[in-house]
């Protein structure tokens, strides 16, 4: 399985996502910005970073670059996409997933082995877990306080979108806990927390990570 | 009206503003011989910029050859002092870079780009010698935590280390926070970078080959940082020319993130044969210090400077300290090759100059010369100072008020209630508030980081090498024996490292002092700097680099003398460090002798606000068979968990522990509670052992004292047999609380 992943100018785990998805047992692929060629890949990860800069708003210029053209278009074709940090940011701003992501209601930048639990499993990047499974992944963000109307937030609960909701401590003022959402295709999921820093026990809090990648090599074999 | 050189000539009388530029009229006599001539304002402006304390060393000069005369017997040492920062050999043809440097005084004027300028600038040095950055450290140190400046700079400092770190992909994987009142009108930011690079990359900033090119990268060049030379500005444009500017520089995070990336392309494409980042005195620095370690010639064509502010002067552009800039000498047919990698990083880059060999740094501004100096006495001939020194008045007094006088609790429940009370001290706390700001987790690398005794990461992914940093010094035992105290901050920073299995390799360090026209800090700056010189010998690690911060000073009272030092050891697989967290079983052992030693320490400090005495004593060799102990005991799989016994001594120690793992202990308090709870003699480390009986053996065969303390108990208490118990809720609630509440 290859899978794409995007390096921006301002892309900082990209190398990291590229790693768990080798651990995970998929080919990764590098992706660039200004190429709207997605070489063939099965799906895609916006990685973590600070895409151009991002001192306007958080992905509001990286949903213009050539590379999202393509992955726009794929996603609306039931690509799998995963955006982490960043890449949920840019995802939303791409109007791929509601909502919108703003500053942590605290105003500090936040790093933390933050426990999620899984809500959803029927997506693409999920579906390795059991619902109501609790994980353990590193979190980090300055912007990441996941915000929606009352309508959306109701219609992603009532129709099983939110994938996994912050434990224990809501680290950034999301509403209703929410950390990560998928569409309700399910092939495109953005998630706050960093997966791809919980794969290894040696680097990582935990290695519960590896299931969102896993999740999808599975679910593109089964697809094929 | 440009002042050119023919200008120059011709106006020999011409009044110059070189006092109010920070020349002494000495130095600005030894310009008009070097050059036969009154400087230029532009060459005036270089000389003043390159002969500056900052740039120059020229107090610590004569003191600093030691790290060279001592340097020990190593063969690890690829490139040594003088460089933008010293590289050694970790082995598997791995090379690695690092260095620290301050940014105090710009962090105290505006704390968030002070700092973040600070990251920048040291990522900088480590990328200019074709080192990829791979992780950074921050010691800092402010004035008393619940003092209102203290509200003022450290959030901010906290969030410019971390806003530019983050953004720059860097995990930031350890430093210090200290607090004392002598660092309330002059807190420290210092800041470490670590860079790897295989051995065949490693590059240097020369500007070799004649006809070879000076390309200029990266941000344009804008008005900041230019502080005094607007002196200059308003001469030669006494009207309408450009406002004052502010001093302090600003951080553009992604900017420096496509200059790494650039820069790491065009090095390993082959594309440079020389290369220098631009910090302070901005592009006089750099063309001045390429030139003489190159061909000895250079020609500028100053106006091809691309500007954010066309209103700029030529002293202004020479003079600029505007961030995110590197100049590279590039041979001509690779030139569009070079510019290729720039474009497809969104980096800007202009050809300046071009290598020549006339033994001239000209300079022209629209066809007219405004420069042509010897480069040498710019970059490396500047004024040198024996700075008079003597051992202060005072210093008899002090050592003489020893902290044996003291009063020390005595029962159980006072034993207790000082145990919380310093577990919950400004300097003991949990500083998670405030690392907790920054991304450790970032490339992915990152095997230990705060509050661990030293951060760690890997290097190279197939084989698990790795590299261990810390920082460390006590200012106060600096205070009370510079010469002491500075062996101290190199052994515990020594220590750390070994704890967690590293074998330590090279020394970095940062001199933090007061004004070097004062005899009694010229003094302290002298010992500390013998006394490290000789502690290096000792241990065999070599200096590789640092920094002097000079100045450091509220009025006439200096700061504590800080000479942090940054030890770097090499593990060969980092799946064999040992962690600070010690799971739900084994011995716990103690490793070194203790002596009754109180005198400045977190103790003295936090309950008595007392300062004085002798600091604890230092033995190198007990240091030495200590890290013998703990790297070997790591390699054998005997240890489980170590953590360096310091400040807050044993007891501090177990409580960092226990509460890491969230498992407490029972143990048995040996000999004098008070000294075996709380002195900080030197020279020792907790060790958890699955097997003691191994660790005791290597403890005994390399002469290391080993007491058997009690064991971990997976419980939720830390039992003191006998004394007392504390619940690791009550002392997290303790730990973790003070910062917070101060700053929140």
């Amino acid at each position: 399985m290859r899978i794409g992943v995007v390096t921006f100018p301002g892309s900082l785990d990209d190398r990291d996502a590229a790693r768990a998805v080798r651990i995970a047992g998929g080919e990764s692929v590098a992706l660039w910005h200004g190429d709207d060629d997605i070489k063939n890949v099965d799906a895609v990860i916006l990685p973590g970073g600070f895409s151009y800069g991002d001192y306007l708003r958080c992905g509001a210029i990286a949903r213009f670059a050539p590379v999202m053209t393509t992955i726009i278009e794929r996603a609306h074709a039931g690509m799998p996409v995963l955006g982490i940090c960043n890449g949920f940011q840019i995802l939303c701003e791409s109007h791929l997933l509601p909502g919108a992501l703003i500053r942590n209601d605290h105003q500090h930048f936040i790093c933390r082995d933050q426990t999620l639990r899984i809500e959803d499993v029927n997506s693409a990047w999920t579906s390795s877990y059991s619902t109501g499974q609790e994980i353990v992944v590193p979190l980090k963000n300055g912007e990441g306080g996941f915000v929606a109307d009352d309508a959306t937030l109701d219609m992603l609960e009532d129709n099983g979108r939110v994938i996994a909701r912050y434990v224990g401590l809501n680290p950034n003022g999301s509403r209703r806990d929410i950390a990560g959402i998928r569409n309700e295709r399910g092939n495109v999921v953005g998630l706050m927390p960093h997966p791809e820093h919980a794969v290894e026990a040696l680097t990582g809090p935990t290695t519960d990570g590896l299931g969102f990648f896993a999740s999808v090599l599975t679910s593109l074999a089964g697809s094929r | 009206m440009i002042d050119t050189v023919e200008r120059a000539e011709q106006t020999p009388e011409q009044i110059q503003p070189y006092a109010e530029l920070g020349l002494k009229s000495d130095e600005y006599q030894r310009i008009r011989d070097i050059l036969g001539r009154r400087p230029t304002s532009s060459e005036l402006a270089m000389y003043s910029v390159m002969w500056s304390e900052h740039c120059s060393y020229k107090s610590s000069k004569v003191h600093l050859r030691q790290f060279g005369d001592k340097k020990p017997p190593t063969d690890a040492l690829l490139v040594g002092i003088g460089e933008n920062a010293g590289v050694v050999d970790i082995g598997d043809g791995w090379a690695v870079t690092f260095k620290v440097e301050s940014h105090n005084h710009p962090s105290y004027v505006e704390p968030y780009q002070g700092a973040a300028t600070g990251v920048g600038g040291i990522v900088r040095d480590i990328l200019s010698m074709g080192a990829r950055p791979i992780a950074v450290m921050d010691p800092l140190r402010f004035g008393p935590l619940d003092a209102p400046d203290t509200r003022r700079v450290l959030p901010g400092i906290v969030a410019g280390v971390g806003g530019y770190g983050n953004c720059l992909g860097l995990p930031n994987i350890g430093g210090e926070v200290v607090f004392d009142p002598t660092y309330l009108g002059n807190p420290l930011v210092n800041a470490l970078c670590i860079g790897a690079m295989r051995h065949e990359d490693i590059h240097l900033a020369s500007a070799k080959g004649v006809g070879n090119l000076v390309v200029l990268y990266g941000a344009r060049t804008g008005g900041d940082g230019i502080g005094g030379v607007s002196v200059l500005a308003s001469e030669t444009f006494s009207e309408g020319g450009p406002t004052k500017r502010p001093s302090v520089q600003v951080g553009d995070p992604f900017m420096e993130k496509l200059l790494i990336e650039a820069t790491l392309e065009v090095l390993h494409a082959g594309l440079v044969e020389g290369i220098q980042d631009l910090g302070g005195a901005g592009i006089s620095c750099a063309t001045s210090e390429l030139a003489s370690n190159g061909e000895g010639g250079m020609h500028v064509w100053l106006d091809r400077v691309l500007l954010r502010d066309p209103t700029l002067s030529p002293e202004e552009i020479l003079m600029s300290e505007s961030q995110e800039r590197m100049c590279a000498i590039v041979r001509p047919e690779n030139l569009d090759a070079f510019l290729a990698r720039c474009a497809k990083w969104d980096v800007e880059a202009v050809v300046i100059g071009e290598v020549t060999d006339t033994g001239h740094l000209t300079i022209d501004w629209h066809g007219e010369r405004i420069v042509d100096v010897p480069p040498r006495t710019v970059a490396h001939e500047g004024p040198v100072y024996e700075r008079p020194y003597a051992r202060p008045g005072w210093q008899d007094a002090l050592q003489a008020d020893d902290a044996a006088r003291l009063p020390r609790p005595k029962s159980p429940a006072e034993l207790r209630a000082t145990l919380l009370d310093l577990v919950g001290s400004p300097n003991l706390a949990s500083k998670a508030w405030i690392t907790s700001q920054y991304d450790r987790y970032v490339l992915g690398n990152t095997v230990l980081a705060q509050p661990e005794d030293s951060g760690m990461v890997r290097v190279d992914e197939l084989t698990g090498r790795g590299v261990a940093v810390s920082t460390d010094c006590n200012g106060r035992f600096a205070k009370l024996d510079p010469y002491t105290g500075a062996q101290l901050a190199l052994a515990e920073s020594y220590r750390n490292v070994a704890t967690t299995g590293a074998e330590p390799l090279a020394v970095t360090n940062c001199l933090n002092f007061g004004s070097p026209e004062d005899p009694d800090v010229m003094w302290q700056f002298s010992e500390a700097v013998r006394g490290l010189a000789d502690g290096c010998l000792q241990l065999g690690i070599p200096v590789t680099g640092g920094n002097v911060s000079f100045y450091n000073q509220t009025g006439s009272t200096a700061i504590l003398p800080t000479p942090v030092v940054g030890v770097l050891g090499v593990i060969d697989n980092v799946e064999r460090r040992t962690p600070m967290s010690w799971g739900t079983g084994g011995t716990i052992m103690l490793l070194g002798t203790t002596r009754a030693e109180f005198s400045g320490s977190e103790w003295a400090h936090h309950v008595h606000g007392h300062l004085g005495g002798l600091p604890p004593v230092v033995d190198l060799e007990a240091e030495r068979s200590l890290a013998r102990v703990l790297i070997d005991g790591a390699r054998a799989g005997a240890i489980r968990a170590a953590h360096d016994v310091a400040d807050g001594g044993v007891a501090q120690a177990l409580v960092e522990m226990a509460l890491r793992s969230q498992s407490g202990a029972r143990v048995t308090v040996q000999g004098d509670a008070f000294t075996f709870l709380f002195s900080e003699s030197a020279a020792r480390a907790v060790v958890v052992a699955d097997q003691p009986a191994a660790v005791a053996a290597l403890a005994a065969h390399h002469g290391v004292e080993c007491t058997e303390l009690g064991s971990v108990t997976g419980q939720s208490v830390v039992e003191f047999a006998g004394l007392f118990d504390v619940t690791l809720d009550e002392l997290r609630h303790v730990h973790d609380a003070t910062i917070p509440a101060a700053l929140a």
